[in-house]
């Protein structure tokens, strides 16, 4: 798949906002007046920013709001009202903390838990994809879910707790790598099967249908960034895992808390650029490509 | 509506004979050409005419090279590849906008270009590569099974098919409804052993394809062969001279 950074990015940051707003959401830090102003405009920079980001890769973004018609089957649809949901329980929320010094408990829970659900249907759009054999195992919504859990406490300040579920995160994540790279392999589709000719013999793509490229060819079939993948992925565990969690394991200072969270972002931007470069649609076999 | 109907009343469709197909291009042009000019916004082109061209098709042609086992010589198969208007399109059912649909009355599916806001999910949902999003228009496009032709009582009756049917000169391309076991499609699959790609993508296509014949066994000598003179192995005469002396050379 192309790794387009529109939905990179969108992903990245909307997973660690709505993260943080689930801690929020909690109780945890349990902040009221300016410092919950300050901690609400990081989770919503983040996860506004990242929605805005992912309407720059639509063809025709000025229909957006059609998305929100089709909750009934679309993932995709699903996430718009999960998404919007959320942000506006927690900005009620936001509103009573910050400006009425009151806390509306059933208020934070709900959002929090709106929160993780847009986390989840925005895997689930990913998840669905059986063209994609990589992204279609129950891994892909557990790892969204326990990278946006431990971003999320690693920004809320949940220092004990952000230990544990980065751990948890960097396991879920190595986990998925296994399990990803045989995916293709198992989900029993090849050129054989693409091509219906496997009965005859072995299949050769021999001329692709034109001389130049195409849609297909330049979304689907992405084969540059996988020569260094296995570098990459000790990099992105590296900087999501390992250097956060040393960090945070040394006496607390502030400064090594902002070094934990910037080398978090970091790793978690190269994992998922993995997560798009790495992931081989089917369509690509028609080409003899993977 | 996003969700598949439980049943259609037909399943319009194409028959593809990869025995037949000589692999011209000819549907490939037909469909272009038909497609820009009439329903929906027109299939672009980037830089057409500079190095680095691409452009929407909505119909393509790969080429095969199929190696049978043992030392039997190696086939080449065209293959055309268009949407298979799926009974269970996945195409369908991740659209967040209502946009794609698969219509009860003859199972085509279809694109509203004006609810489509390009997202792209349903070209990744789609595992034989149907759907192109146009760069020009910014919206989804697909095959309409010439929607726009085949119930158009303004074209002489011989021109109500799909226009990559109706322009095969090689006649690989049929259609019809598959969802009628009486049918001439019909019976063509049940003939010729019609059969479903990526059939573990659990999309139940409805286009069918018919497989190559198999090949005649060509005997390598003929009978009598052994019963020849053999063949001088040594040149002789002039040749002979000329083979000795360019050797001292």
């Amino acid at each position: 798949m192309h790794p387009a950074p529109s939905v990179i990015f969108f992903t990245t940051f909307s997973g660690l906002g709505f993260g943080l707003l689930f801690f929020l959401g909690l109780g945890y830090p349990s902040v009221t007046g300016w410092t919950a102003f300050a901690f609400f405009v990081i989770a919503y920079l983040m996860a506004v920013g990242g929605l805005m980001a992912s309407t720059f890769h639509l063809g025709r973004p000025e229909r957006a709001l059609k998305a929100f018609t089709q909750w009934r089957s679309s993932w995709l649809s699903r996430e718009a009202w999960c998404a919007v949901g959320a942000l506006v329980l927690m900005g009620l929320y936001g509103l009573g903390l910050v400006f009425f010094d009151a806390r509306w408990t059933a208020l934070g829970l709900l959002g929090a838990l709106l929160s993780m659900a847009t986390v989840f249907t925005t895997s689930m759009i990913y998840t669905q994809l059986k063209t994609i054999p990589r992204w279609n195992m129950k891994l892909t919504p557990l790892k969204f879910l326990s990278l946006s859990l431990a971003g999320g406490a690693l920004l809320a300040g949940q220092v004990s707790v952000a230990l544990v579920l980065l751990v948890i995160a960097g396991l879920v994540q190595l986990y998925t790598w296994v399990e990803g790279d045989k995916a293709l392999k198992a989900s029993g589709t090849d050129m054989a099967t693409a091509t219906g000719l496997g009965g005859i013999g072995a299949v050769r793509a021999f001329e692709p249908p034109h001389t130049g490229t195409n849609y297909l060819l330049k979304e689907f079939v992405h084969v540059i960034g996988r020569k260094h993948s296995q570098k990459l992925r000790i990099i992105a565990l590296g900087l999501m895992t390992v250097a956060p969690v040393t960090l945070l394991a040394l006496p607390f200072s502030h400064v090594l808390g902002v070094l934990a969270i910037i080398s978090h972002i970091t790793g978690v931007l190269t994992a998922r650029w993995l997560f798009f470069a790495e992931a081989e649609h089917v369509v690509g076999l028609y080409y003899g490509k993977r | 509506m996003t969700t598949l109907p439980a049943k259609t009343e037909k399943k319009l469709g194409l028959v593809i004979d990869l025995d037949t197909c000589v692999g011209c291009h000819a549907c490939v042009i037909s469909c272009k050409g038909w497609n820009t000019e009439n329903y929906g916004a027109p299939l672009s082109d980037q830089n057409a005419y500079g190095a680095d061209n691409s452009g929407t098709f909505l119909n393509r042609v790969h080429s095969y090279e199929v190696q049978p086992a043992g030392d039997a010589a190696a086939q080449l198969i065209h293959f055309p590849k268009s949407c298979l208007h799926c009974e269970d399109a996945p195409c369908v059912t991740v659209c967040p906008t209502g946009a794609s649909y698969k219509r009860v009355e003859d199972g085509i599916v279809l694109v509203n270009e004006y609810n489509c806001i390009g997202c792209g999910l349903c070209a990744w949902a789609c595992p034989y590569g149907a759907r192109e999003l146009d760069q020009a228009e910014g919206v989804m496009k697909k095959c309409t099974l010439c929607v726009d032709r085949i119930y158009n009582e303004n074209l002489p009756e011989e021109d109500r098919q799909p226009a990559c049917v109706r322009t095969c000169p090689a006649g690989a391309r049929h259609f019809g409804d598959l969802g009628d076991e009486n049918s001439d499609v019909s019976k063509l699959v049940a003939e010729r052993g019609g059969m479903d790609l990526m059939p573990e993508q659990g999309t139940k296509p409805v286009n069918k394809y018919l497989p190559p014949r198999p090949k005649d066994e060509m005997p390598e000598f003929d009978v009598l062969a052994p019963f020849l003179e053999p063949v001088a192995e040594e040149p002789k005469g002039f040749l002979g001279w000329l083979d000795k002396t360019l050797e001292k050379l």
